[in-house]
């Protein structure tokens, strides 16, 4: 490890520009003759569009054009796709009701958008949409996911049924059911899984121009996956040939997911540049990002876990209800399925598990994978039911998991429900995580509140996910629309500086450093003449893009399989030069030497050479130092730990404060603690977001977004985090170069348990059962005098 | 945001006068709510008056027991004043916990008053240490000052000049903030004044109110005990996602508690 190679705390590189303010993001851009496009959106959760008369819009000041659903329909755009096919109990394909990219007869959310008003300034958009005369029949609406089975459910697709898109199983349900026949104790919870707004600082923006010279579309937008961006558009919407569509994600603020998606708005300002003949530009004001980013979580779900007399898990069961918004959007059916069941088994050795999940339409802004996406939500089902276990048997709750873990020594490690563990060492993380929480001192502290009035409890969560998505033919067998590997490109210039090219972007992640970091490590390069490069299909080799904990493990593998062809195709050159054999040359540190002699040359040199080949075996070796290379994942990684949370309530006021919150993860190797630590901190925090402050909440009767601005959606702020304690388990990954297993997602997957538990915990002696999320100093407080009341009554 | 014509007076006068002449004019003071609203197009006014050019309603002045406020004085200089922290600490540590450094830097007591946010923190101030409002036309008792949800006792065209607050014996601001927008779900000014305890609560309900029973218990023992088992009714306080009437019933028994115990 050097200064700034593998293991350093190299400070981010891109940090400079974010900083300074020199970073170009999509609303950034500025192009020659660039109009701007506004989105009319329903005011309705649910209603027939009788009529639109747009006449007024169309010929108001600045007007370019104005669309409609009519005008998107006859123009053939297609439907926005869901790119996973999940198979229901019968092996029927999900239901995929049409999701047009402006509503046509039908607006079913808040936010839907209605029609498209392109003009030459932002306010004249704007003005001209509020002359759109819009007529609707307003229907009766559905919001709550577990409501919207009932028969008398209002109803959103005559392609969906009783508003059911799939009735998903996995897992043996005949063993399950014998050994819960068995068991000496179940334990039950009810679980509502919060629905999250994802709130990236950046809001979604996108700038499209279409040349009519050379017939090409260039997209600016903030995605986290231009190529697949680029591809949906092209080979199921649009229909613009791929090589005609350049996309362009540029500097990105932050995306949690909802970057990942294909929206109407990117989509339609694509089609319009060519119509209007004009570069269009859209970036979402903050409310209409509330309304129509693609939301997180919301389940609701009953679960059982059967026990024998000793703690040991027999079986799980897990019913659960995943709320899919009004439309599907780009990976909306795999979140609550094969990123949600398959992970339920989590650390331990629970031979058997069934879980059903229904998901439903209702009229709410589509949800999709939001940091975490089906994890989260896995290992809040699973570790509230663990500790739930544990009060229910009086078994510490560490000694309970303890004797559930699956061992050291055994993996590989069949799960019960798909997923294949290739290494862990789930005993290790808990033994560092309770000596870090002080775990051994609780009840000293449990005792310190109590003097002073108030509730103190901890809380465990050891969470486990399947990261480095993925291996294709894996998730080709499960339904996925793509392959996911990924791409890099390791490209020498003369001068002996890098260019490196990935197809994993990066909104916030580091990747500039990091892989900078890895290509120095396996080159000899110092950082400063390394460039990652991402973001731009014209120039970036194909990539698949940035998502599920994956950029490292697959992108940094990919990287690393570029290294090895340069130094490869460097050891032919160096044989040349030093009149060697090929086989005899080693490269270390930069340089590269014949085995045993004082003979080397540096890989500038080598890199000069392929260049400028003067003296070079042309007959053998093609000139220049460009290597391609594609990596597809041979398993899934596992990231694992176990998070430990302690809670202080307030009883009078029912302020639940963190009082300490303590992770050891296992990330395998880890390439610069610094972004690792930045990455666990911010999950951390929006898993407490979850826990205690986010919420999104339609209205029940009208179907109203509640929470749609900072007035009344709580983000977790500075103060509502305390400083966290981080450690390390390391397990290095045993499939790819690099060992490791991806960090973006473990905070937000293993926080919200341990805070619940804690809160739990915290209640527990005052006589509170259950409390779900968010739980806010208003829950908190009701949940204690419905105990009170409860007691009393007794 | 929609067009408007823009003024910026240099005296209560004129600015009285633009008002006057204006279709449908509004006074700018801050514009902590006013700019959110104009940028949302859920206001279109004609004019806007701004009213940060107008020397007379600057400035904090001391006189014995009395500290008088102008109108444009910002929640900052208010929470940065050693003459107010001296003579009334109750107001200084109220200003200090306004919204966050941005807002008091730009929000003012003039504005925040006269636009009566049932969630502002000055309206318990006004109230609870029995506050004087001094328009362009008249003085009106604090008391008197806040007429419901929004609406104040002012008049078309009548404009707030300053405030004067009595120093109590002792007061204390104590609130507790919604979780996401951070304004008072529940602030309760306690103060025990010459003529009498004070106790005003702001958040809880559409509009700042006393609330009676506290404040006879506290007459006669000022102590947090003194009120432990006095209820407030939660009928007619607000009720949203972030707490039931009910609970915010309760948190005006917390708060004001909390509050007798910080009086100083």
């Amino acid at each position: 490890m050097g200064e700034k190679g593998i293991g350093a705390r190299v400070a981010r590189k891109e940090d400079q520009r974010f900083l300074t303010g020199n970073g170009h993001y999509t609303d950034d851009l500025q192009r020659n003759r660039q109009t701007y496009a506004f989105f009319l959106r329903s005011p309705h959760a649910h209603a027939k569009i009788r009529k639109i008369d747009a006449a007024a819009a169309k010929s108001a000041p600045g007007v370019l054009a104005v669309f409609t659903g009519a005008d998107i329909a006859e123009a053939k755009v297609g439907s926005l796709i869901c790119g996973w096919v999940v198979k229901d109990k019968n092996g029927e394909p999900h239901k995929a009701p049409p999701h047009p990219a402006l509503a046509l007869d039908t607006v079913r959310h808040v936010g839907d958008p209605v029609a498209m008003v392109i003009a030459e300034t932002a306010a004249q958009a704007k003005d001209a949409a509020e002359t759109i005369a819009v007529d609707y029949e307003e229907l009766p609406s559905v919001v709550n996911p577990a409501k919207a089975l009932a028969k008398s459910a209002p109803q959103l697709h005559a392609e969906a049924p009783g508003n059911l898109c799939y009735d998903w199983e996995l897992g043996d349900k005949a063993a399950v059911d014998a050994a819960f026949a068995k068991a000496a104790h179940v334990a039950k919870v009810d679980l509502v899984n919060n629905r999250l707004i994802p709130n990236a600082m950046e809001p979604r923006a996108a700038a499209a121009e279409y040349d009519a010279g050379t017939g090409q579309y260039t997209l600016w937008t903030t995605s986290q996956n231009p190529h697949v961006t680029r591809l949906v558009l092209s080979a199921f919407v649009l229909g613009i040939p791929e090589h005609k569509l350049r996309v362009i994600a540029p500097d990105v603020g932050g995306g949690f997911g909802s970057k990942i998606f294909i929206y109407s708005e990117e989509t339609l300002l694509t089609w319009a540049s060519a119509k209007v003949g004009r570069p269009i530009k859209w970036t979402a004001e903050r409310n209409e990002s509330f309304v129509s980013d693609a939301h997180g979580r919301d389940h609701v779900t009953h679960a059982e876990l059967a026990l024998d007399k000793d703690g040991k898990f027999l079986a799980l069961k897990v019913d659960t209800i995943a709320n899919m918004g009004a439309y599907l959007s780009t990976f909306a059916t795999a979140v609550p399925t094969y990123l949600y069941g398959t992970l339920l088994a989590g650390q331990y050795t629970t031979p058997a598990i069934h879980v059903n999940v229904k998901s439903v339409f209702t009229n709410t802004a589509p949800v999709d994978a939001y940091r975490g996406a089906g994890r989260p939500e896995a290992t809040f089902v699973l570790e509230r039911i663990v500790e739930q276990a544990a009060r229910d048997l009086k078994i510490d709750k560490a000694e309970l998991r303890r004797r559930n873990f699956i061992a050291t020594d055994a993996y590989p490690y069949q799960t019960p429900v798909a997923l294949t563990y290739d290494s862990g060492n789930y005993a290790g993380a808990m033994s560092k995580a309770l000596e870090l929480a002080d775990y051994a001192g609780f009840e000293k502290r449990r005792a310190e509140s109590k003097a002073k009035g108030k509730l103190r409890g901890i809380g465990l969560s050891a969470y486990i996910e399947a990261c480095g998505l993925a291996p294709s033919a894996v998730v080709g067998s499960l339904g996925a629309g793509v392959g996911q590997w990924e791409s890099a490109q390791v490209r020498f210039n003369p001068t002996g500086n890098v260019q490196v090219y990935t197809g994993s972007h990066s909104h916030g992640q580091g990747h500039e450093t990091t892989f900078a970091q890895v290509v120095s490590n396996h080159l000899g390069v110092p950082i400063e003449q390394i460039e990652v490069i991402h973001g731009d299909t014209a120039s970036v080799p194909f990539g698949m893009g940035t998502y599920g904990s994956r950029s490292l493990a697959v992108g940094g593998s990919a990287i690393v399989k570029a290294c090895d062809k340069i130094v490869a195709k460097g050891k032919k050159i160096a044989a040349h030069m030093l009149e060697a054999s090929a086989a005899d040359i080693e490269f270390k540190d930069g340089t590269f030497t014949v085995a045993g002699t004082d003979k080397s040359v540096p890989l500038a040199g080598v890199v000069f050479s392929a260049y400028v080949p003067h003296n070079y075996p042309l007959n053998e070796l093609e000139p220049g130092m460009d290597e391609n290379a594609f990596y597809d994942p041979a398993n899934f990684t596992y990231p694992a730990g176990v998070h430990v949370c302690e809670v202080e309530v307030d009883p009078d006021t029912g302020v639940a404060s963190i009082a300490k919150f303590t992770a050891v993860d296992d990330f395998g190797n880890i390439i610069n603690p610094m972004i690792v630590e930045g990455q666990v901190h911010g999950g951390i925090g929006q898993g407490i977001g979850q826990a205690l402050l986010e919420h999104g909440v339609y209205d029940e009767k009208s179907g109203q977004l509640l929470s749609g601005s900072y007035m009344d959606y709580t983000m977790p702020r500075a103060d509502d985090l305390p400083s966290f304690d981080v450690g390390y388990q390391i397990t290095p990954c045993p499939h790819n170069p690099l060992g490791v297993k991806g960090c973006g997602e473990a905070g937000a997957i293993a926080a919200p348990a341990a805070v619940m538990n804690a809160i739990h915990d915290a209640l527990a002696p005052v006589g509170v059962q259950s409390i779900d999320m968010p739980a806010t100093p208003a829950r908190v407080w009701q949940a204690i005098q419905q105990a009170n009341t409860k007691m009393a009554a007794e | 945001m929609y067009n408007f014509d823009y003024h910026r007076p240099k005296s209560v006068a004129d600015a009285v006068a633009a008002l006057k002449k204006a279709s449908d004019g509004k006074l700018i003071a801050g514009g902590q709510t006013l700019i959110p609203t104009l940028k949302q197009r859920l206001a279109q006014p004609s004019d806007l008056i701004d009213l940060s050019g107008v020397a007379e309603l600057q400035g904090i002045k001391v006189d014995g027991k009395t500290v008088t406020i102008g109108a444009m004085t910002k929640h900052a200089e208010v929470a940065n004043s050693a003459d107010v922290a001296k003579t009334i600490p109750a107001l200084s540590e109220m200003a200090k916990v306004i919204g966050d450094p941005q807002v008091r830097n730009v929000g003012t007591l003039g504005g925040s008053i006269a636009n009566a946010d049932p969630a502002a923190d000055y309206p318990a101030a006004i109230v609870g240490l029995g506050a004087t409002v001094k328009t362009n036309e008249r003085s009106i008792a604090g008391d008197d000052f806040f007429k419901g949800i929004f609406t104040t006792a002012l008049k078309e065209g009548e404009l707030i000049v300053s405030v004067s607050f009595p120093a109590p014996e002792k007061a204390a601001y104590v609130k507790f903030r919604n979780p996401a927008s951070r304004f008072a779900m529940v602030g309760v000014l306690v103060a025990k004044t010459a003529s009498g305890v004070r106790v005003a609560v702001t958040g809880a309900g559409p509009s700042v109110f006393r609330v009676k029973a506290m404040e006879d218990a506290l007459a006669k023992d000022f102590s947090a005990k003194a009120i432990e088992g006095v209820k407030v009714p939660a009928s007619g306080l607000n009720s949203d996602i972030h707490g039931s009437a009910e609970y915010r019933a309760h948190l005006v028994n917390v708060m004001a508690r909390r509050a007798v115990e910080a009086a100083k």
